[in-house]
């Protein structure tokens, strides 16, 4: 009863023939670890997401007014009093947008968590265990995988009347765990036959301690970036269900903003500055999160970034497209193809073109 | 066949799973719904369609819960999935088969252009990276990113107007009866263009991602090493081995994302007020209608089952290793 894991397999660094070397040293473990935050695109990620949970944190302190507070200017474009403009009763979009954003980035990482957690849970001891616990678990995850989960989000959040961002989260969080916990088991059970996991194994570790320090930290990526993913699912549905009205209108997020803006004709009055801003952010946040989770892509498998440079201009002129896994074989042109100069005194016709140490000058 | 059969039997499993989830939802309701809309419609609801309300909400306070959930799919299995609030007397089945081909088609249609969109330009970004393709990647991130229903917004605000060739809501001019006629037509497909233009600019980057990923990955396999070593030209080693290898994993993606698809979806349809059963969900919430809700989230979840059948079957063609006898 299981869908076949050949795309999720294959997608997975560290097995088949994306298998990394597994001999590294501490110190060598360490400069890699540095390298993530060298990636271009990790950084930009990151950097954008600290700025957000900076607003997240300050940002009700910081905004001028008072969200909800009602003013005398009705539907103003950007003004120096109103950077982001005004809504139909005078409220400040600049500061319902700074507002907001304590609540988004609160349910995003609050159903990350949960979501993760229990991918953790399920996945691993599904991958791990295996026989019948396996079965069952995967059968669950598998369900929960096809089961629309944003019809199925709305459906439970419309019987909770007025959810508070908590419960939110934890629904969007109990219904979205089940694409990682696929991804974590079929990673479980490539590692569960690994050497230093059956030498621990054979040393009579109990199976707490194997799970948590033989398979936990080679899993550390595949837990990241599923968490990562998440984020982004829970954010977009919790600014979808507060657009279409669903959850309470107390609480301020861009979906509220959105949910107002499209209920009090924006499009008509040609208002973008009501609307444009909350979607951008919502976005950048999305593209920051992305970018990050590109980057431990690439962190785990150097093969996706990215190429530079891949034409090459030979001596001779041509253009040669490198390409991974082939090699150019330039022929029939008389030039040399690299630019390592023969080494004088070795007859090149003679000798292999090895450097040999008795005939070097 | 044994691999279709144990698919099949999943799927069963699966809208047994729903249905039951379906089930005990509005038992979470608190207070009492039904009370709340008898009063509402007072002397408008006959007693049986009082009954049957109490039975979907799980009121029948007489019944055991078993007996509860019994009773339950035998309403289902003869088709009765309540009376709508909204649309009141109007029972919910014929709302949704009312709104459920506008969505089959502008969904289904776009989904499947979108998927070979993005496959198509996926093949490309993967086996020329390092070229201008990869240009690509930063833009679609940016786009899969937006909301699908923010995208529509803008597309409204940009496109339509008194004087544009886009009508900016509605599934056709409202002086028209649906009806396979040369008015009705061509006025259907002029409303669905932007709406399946909202959903194929915002679902095809997740193709193309997924397949520029799964053709560098694939093509530095050996066997394409050989093709090349062969001399066989750039196209058809790119187009017959890499692609074709490549695409398998796209095309189980396809259906398991089709859940996240559909979802977003939904979206598109409220915003442009396209008469379909994401719209249909809309005006339900907004009267708190629980019979119509849960039925399109019925219906929502066998057609997500239906199609992941079908993207099984076009695997079942592709993949020669699930068709061995085992």
């Amino acid at each position: 009863m299981t869908i076949p894991t050949s795309s999720i397999e294959q997608v997975i660094p560290g097995q088949g023939s994306m298998a990394q070397p597994e001999t590294g040293r501490p110190a060598k473990a360490k400069r890699q670890r540095f390298r993530f935050v060298s990636n271009r695109k990790a950084t930009t990620g990151l950097v954008i997401l600290g700025v957000y949970v900076l607003l997240a944190i300050i940002g009700p302190w910081i905004a001028p007014y008072d969200p909800g507070a009602r003013g005398g200017n009705l539907v103003q474009p950007p003004s120096a009093d109103h950077w982001m403009g005004t809504t139909h009763l005078g409220q400040d979009v600049f500061s319902q947008l700074l507002v907001g954003t304590r609540s988004v980035m609160f349910v995003g990482f609050f159903a990350g968590i949960v979501a993760t957690v229990l991918s953790v849970l399920i996945g691993v001891t599904a991958g791990y265990v295996g026989g019948k616990t396996d079965e069952g678990l995967s059968a669950l995850s598998n369900v929960f995988l096809v089961i629309p989960a944003l019809p199925l989000i709305i459906i439970i959040t419309s019987t909770l009347e007025n959810a508070e961002d908590w419960l939110i989260a934890l629904v969007i969080g109990l219904t979205s765990w089940s694409w990682n916990a696929r991804v974590l088991r079929a990673q479980t059970l490539s590692l569960r036959r690994r050497d230093f996991v059956e030498a621990s194994r054979a040393s009579g570790e109990r199976t707490w301690r194997v799970i948590g320090f033989e398979l936990l930290p080679n899993l550390t990526a595949v837990i990241a970036s599923g968490f990562v993913g998440t984020v982004i699912f829970a954010v977009l549905s919790e600014i979808t269900l507060a657009f279409i009205g669903v959850t309470s209108n107390t609480t301020w997020n861009w979906g509220t903003i959105l949910f107002w803006a499209q209920g009090q004709q924006a499009l008509a009055q040609s208002a973008w500055w009501w609307f444009v801003p909350a979607g951008l952010a919502i976005a950048l946040l999305g593209t920051a999160l992305s970018l990050i989770n590109f980057g431990i892509d690439e962190f785990v498998s150097p093969r996706l970034r990215s190429a530079g440079k891949t034409r090459i201009k030979t001596t001779s002129g041509r253009t040669v497209r490198m390409r991974i896994g082939f090699t150019p074989v330039l022929s029939n042109s008389p030039e040399p193809h690299t630019r390592a100069r023969p080494v004088p005194g070795v007859d090149p016709h003679g000798a292999t073109p090895v450097v040999r140490k008795e005939v070097a000058p | 066949m044994k691999y279709f059969l144990q698919r099949l039997a999943f799927y069963l499993f699966t809208a047994w799973a729903a249905i039951t989830l379906n089930f005990f939802i509005p038992r979470m309701i608190p207070g009492d719904p039904v009370q709340a809309l008898v009063t509402k419609y007072q002397g408008q609801l006959s007693s049986k369609a009082i009954e049957s309300l109490y039975v979907l909400f799980g009121l029948d306070k007489e019944a055991g819960i078993w007996d509860e959930y019994v009773s339950y799919w035998k309403q289902l299995l003869s088709g009765d999935l309540g009376l709508s609030f909204t649309f009141f007397p109007t029972p919910v089945s014929e709302i949704i088969s009312e709104s459920l081909p506008w969505t089959l088609l502008l969904v289904g249609i776009t989904t499947v252009i979108s998927f070979f969109l993005g496959t198509g330009l996926g093949v490309l970004a993967g086996w020329r990276r390092g070229s201008w393709t990869d240009g690509l990647l930063p833009v679609t991130t940016f786009l899969s990113s937006v909301p699908y229903f923010w995208l529509g917004i803008i597309a409204i605000y940009l496109l339509t107007g008194p004087d544009s060739f886009f009508p900016s809501s509605g599934g056709f001019d409202s002086g028209l009866v649906p009806a396979w006629d040369q008015y009705f037509v061509p006025s259907a497909i002029q409303h669905s263009l932007l709406p399946a233009l909202t959903i194929l600019i915002s679902s095809v980057s997740g193709w193309i991602l997924s397949m520029r990923n799964m053709m560098v990955t694939v093509s530095s396999e050996d066997y394409i090493t050989v093709a090349h070593a062969k001399g066989l030209s750039d196209r058809r080693v790119a187009l017959s081995y890499a692609a074709r290898n490549a695409l398998l994993p796209n095309v189980s993606g396809f259906a398991l994302s089709l859940g996240f698809i559909v979802g977003g979806t939904l979206l598109v349809e409220i915003v442009f007020s396209y008469p379909g059963v994401g719209f249909a969900l809309f005006q339900a919430l907004g009267a708190s209608d629980y019979p119509l809700m849960q039925g399109v989230f019925l219906i929502i979840t066998i057609s997500v089952l239906v199609a992941n059948l079908l993207a099984d079957i076009a695997y079942l063609l592709l993949d020669p290793r699930t068709r061995k006898e085992g």
